[in-house]
């Protein structure tokens, strides 16, 4: 009982699990209780990507302060998940530019290249609400959050 | 086909419970197989054996108990975000010095791992919430 189990499945299965991201960080606990999932799933060893749209784009931008609002910042969490081997971030462009946001905007999310002499490269990937509908199409699992 | 279902919002304020029970039921009746249920977010709320709806309304948690024993379904509400809304078996009330525990029959507490495992061996794993 209590904490988490060991996983259960033997490396064969290999999923692509998406985790949609769609509401603002703070106001609802959906934004952190994904992120909670995202972390478990590292474990799991599998192909695990995650993508924001809507107001979700909120979740990675810069310069998060909330202590006027009583609750923790956790945004500083999306940064170490290059340490968990979730490398893939997508955006959604169109609700970037619904919101007035752009790229820079943006933390600086990266991970390091381990098939290439661990070379930091960016995890955040800005992609057409259309090229995204395709990624969706290409993922065995969607979680929403 | 081997189903998952994922639960994220609590009784009788939204319909995702309803929904999944619904969907649960008619899968299990057509011969399908739910490998588990998991209960997410507030949907944690749907394993309290406390609630206590008005007689002449639908009572989920019972529900979900009755057809998990009729079926021998898996249950699974997730232990930290039951921890945060309060929903406590006997083992976790102990744990955390609290004077009660409130689980329904039929569900059983464990790590978010049980998730991301039912969503790996499932066919498909359905979602609902908002």
């Amino acid at each position: 009982m209590a904490d988490v189990e060991a996983p259960k499945i033997d490396g064969s299965i290999k999923k692509k699990l998406m985790y949609v991201n769609r509401k603002a960080p703070y106001g609802t606990i959906y934004a952190l209780e994904s992120l909670e999932v995202v972390l478990i799933s590292a474990a799991f060893e599998q192909d695990v990507s995650l993508a924001f749209l809507d107001d979700g784009v909120f979740q990675i931008m810069k310069n998060q302060n909330t202590s006027g609002i009583g609750m923790k910042n956790f945004s500083p969490t999306y940064k170490a998940l290059g340490d968990y081997e979730v490398t893939k971030l997508y955006v959604e462009k169109e609700s970037l530019d619904e919101r007035g946001l752009k790229p820079e905007n943006l933390m600086d999310i990266t991970y390091e290249d381990e098939a290439d002499d661990y070379t930091e490269k960016p995890s955040i990937h800005i992609v057409s609400r259309s090229e995204l509908t395709d990624i969706m199409a290409q993922q065995d699992v969607l979680l929403n959050f | 086909m081997k189903f998952g279902v994922l639960v994220t919002e609590g009784p009788y304020t939204h319909q995702a419970s309803d929904s999944a029970y619904q969907f649960t039921k008619a899968a299990l009746e057509k011969g399908h197989e739910i490998f588990r249920v998991f209960f997410y977010n507030d949907g944690v709320n749907n394993g309290t054996r406390l609630a206590v709806p008005p007689q002449d309304d639908r009572n989920l948690q019972k529900a979900w108990s009755e057809l998990a024993e009729k079926y021998k379904l898996d249950l699974v509400i997730c232990i930290a975000a039951a921890q945060r809304r309060g929903i406590l078996d006997a083992n976790e009330a102990k744990r955390h010095g609290k004077d009660a525990d409130n689980i329904a029959p039929g569900f059983r507490i464990s790590g978010l791992g049980q998730l991301v495992e039912a969503a790996i061996i499932a066919d498909r794993l359905v979602s609902f919430g908002d």
